[in-house]
């Protein structure tokens, strides 16, 4: 009898994550590595290891002509709260962030529900996008990622009309993650996007920055980019997508709702309640020395998303 | 433990050259090694210069109860500097932000002031200090006479707590560190409040016992 396997299966895609991962286990503490690697499930690409080359990535026009930092800024001082709310935490504890095996969950009001390993990801055609990043903290960077834009993604799984927002859901590690062992946010930390804005050709999903596989403090392997809202809007580390009908409540919203709104776009008239967001630090330097611009000076691109909105009202 | 009055001074002259430690590592922070400060510096020192502000106000007020409890008089001799200190660190820590955050924008800084709460409170911090760092001298102390100016000096259980509310309302989230000084604190105030209440009432501890 001849069995006919489908070319391109990955463990990943035919097994549910829970399972998939528990699989390893048992084949470690069974001691039968050697059959895991007989068998071709044990083995995986290294390519999620830190410092490695990313090559063959386009360059595209929604690249800001300005200075990129260096990549020790853009390393060195980073919210992820998840490794400790220092800036300086993560760069020192997410060498223990776990990268791989990696799947990214992507289901809800779509037609076809699947599931990606990181290596299919990672096979996407890429492209170099140097964004603009503006944190709600007064302070921004300019940041060459790399990746590709979130509606190639979503056309492969075709949302269907019920599909009104895209809930982003990142990864929960405790084991790995001291920042967790204080409900500082609601765990796992959940961000969201309107439809229209997780389509929008800014939004991108990004494996890489510098010519290289993003830094784990950077949330390897995969993250979201949305260059005109405020950098917490852009999830680190995601594990899962999903298309949903209602408006996701998101971690920072959750947290404080009279401070940080569904839409967090940068918009230098609607002050933070404890400071004003009408200027930025751009790092590195001791003073102010940006004025913030409106939607963080990529309004021809999205301000169409906004038409008829009370922007002050849908912070 | 009693010192001699050279040791006392020693532990003096010590304690000046540590109390400027933090200044010394900020200064070659922003001048030689600018790693030392990271990417955002204004940032480190503004936070740096608080941080140490509330600890010196805390070690300030270390000194009495560690007097009562072990008799050392000798700690009363470096209050005054551990306050002079708390209030130089203070206005380190106003400087940075006037400077660094506002560029000396007075507009703004008002604004600021009256606009977001956390801001009023530290501000209100830094005013209440002032009068009692014009008065330390040995001077104004004969001035005042030693009751009023204990009666003022007394402001200092305002500015502490006012200066953990203003650490609590800065924090974007996660509250460790200031509820860390919350505790502190209240264990030294708290501890002003029993030993008051026992020096009143010697008596009343006793009949529960009989």
């Amino acid at each position: 009898m001849l069995i006919k396997r489908p070319k391109d299966v990955k463990p990943s895609e035919i097994t549910p994550l829970g399972i998939y991962r528990r699989r390893r286990e048992f084949v470690a503490t069974a001691g039968v590595l050697a059959l895991g690697a007989v068998s071709g499930m044990g083995t995986k690409p290294a390519i999620a290891q830190d410092g490695a080359k990313l090559k063959g990535f386009g360059k595209s026009k929604f690249s800001t002509t300005e200075k990129a930092n260096a990549i020790k800024d853009v390393s060195g001082y980073v919210n992820y709260y998840e490794f400790g709310t220092d800036k300086t935490d993560p760069p020192q504890y997410a060498k223990k962030l776990k990268t791989q095996p990696w799947t990214v969950v992507v289901e809800g009001a779509v037609k076809k529900p699947r599931t990606f390993g990181i290596e299919e990801l990672m096979k996407m055609q890429m492209e170099e996008r140097i964004y603009r990043l503006r944190c709600v903290e007064a302070w921004s960077m300019v940041i060459p990622w790399i990746g590709f834009e979130f509606n190639k993604l979503a056309n492969l799984v075709e949302p269907t009309g019920n599909a009104k927002f895209v809930e982003f859901h990142t990864a929960l590690q405790p084991d790995n993650m001291p920042g967790v062992r204080l409900p500082v946010l609601d765990w796992p930390y959940i961000e969201g996007l309107r439809i229209d804005e997780a389509m929008n050709p800014l939004t991108i999903l990004s494996m890489g920055m510098y010519d290289e596989v993003l830094p784990n403090q950077n949330g390897a392997p995969v993250r979201l980019v949305v260059p005109w809202k405020y950098g917490f809007k852009s999830g680190k580390s995601i594990v899962k997508i999903r298309f949903v009908e209602k408006q996701p409540r998101t971690a920072w919203e959750k947290a404080n709702p009279q401070e940080y709104g569904f839409y967090s776009n940068v918009n230098p008239d609607v002050d933070h309640p404890r400071w004003s967001q009408k200027t930025e630090k751009r790092l590195p330097a001791f003073f102010a020395n940006h004025k913030t611009q409106l939607f963080n000076g990529y309004s021809e691109q999205v301000a169409s998303l906004y038409t008829g909105m009370d922007l002050r009202k849908n912070y | 433990m009693r010192l001699s009055e050279r040791a006392i001074r020693t532990v003096k002259a010590s304690l000046f050259v540590i109390a400027l430690l933090p200044l010394a590592h900020l200064a070659a922070g922003a001048f030689i090694f600018p790693d030392w400060l990271g990417v955002n510096p204004a940032e480190y020192i503004t936070r740096s210069t608080g941080d140490w502000t509330l600890r010196l106000l805390l070690l300030t007020l270390t000194v009495t109860p560690l007097r009562r409890l072990t008799g050392w008089t000798w700690v009363l001799r470096v209050r005054r500097m551990l306050g002079l200190f708390t209030f130089f660190y203070s206005v380190m820590h106003v400087s940075s932000y006037v400077s660094f955050d506002h560029v000396f924008d007075v507009g703004e800084i008002l604004k600021d002031i009256v606009k977001r709460p956390f801001i009023t409170v530290g501000f209100s911090c830094l005013v209440l200090m002032t009068p009692l760092a014009a008065t330390s001298t040995n001077r104004m102390v004969r001035r005042l006479g030693a009751k009023r100016w204990l009666l003022l000096h007394r402001l200092a259980y305002l500015i502490a707590p006012l200066g953990v509310l203003h650490f609590w309302w800065m924090v974007k989230r996660d509250l460790t560190e200031p509820i860390v000084y919350a505790l502190l604190l209240s264990v030294l105030l708290g501890y002003r409040i029993v030993a008051r209440l026992a020096a009143r009432h010697p008596a009343k501890s006793q009949p529960l016992r009989a």
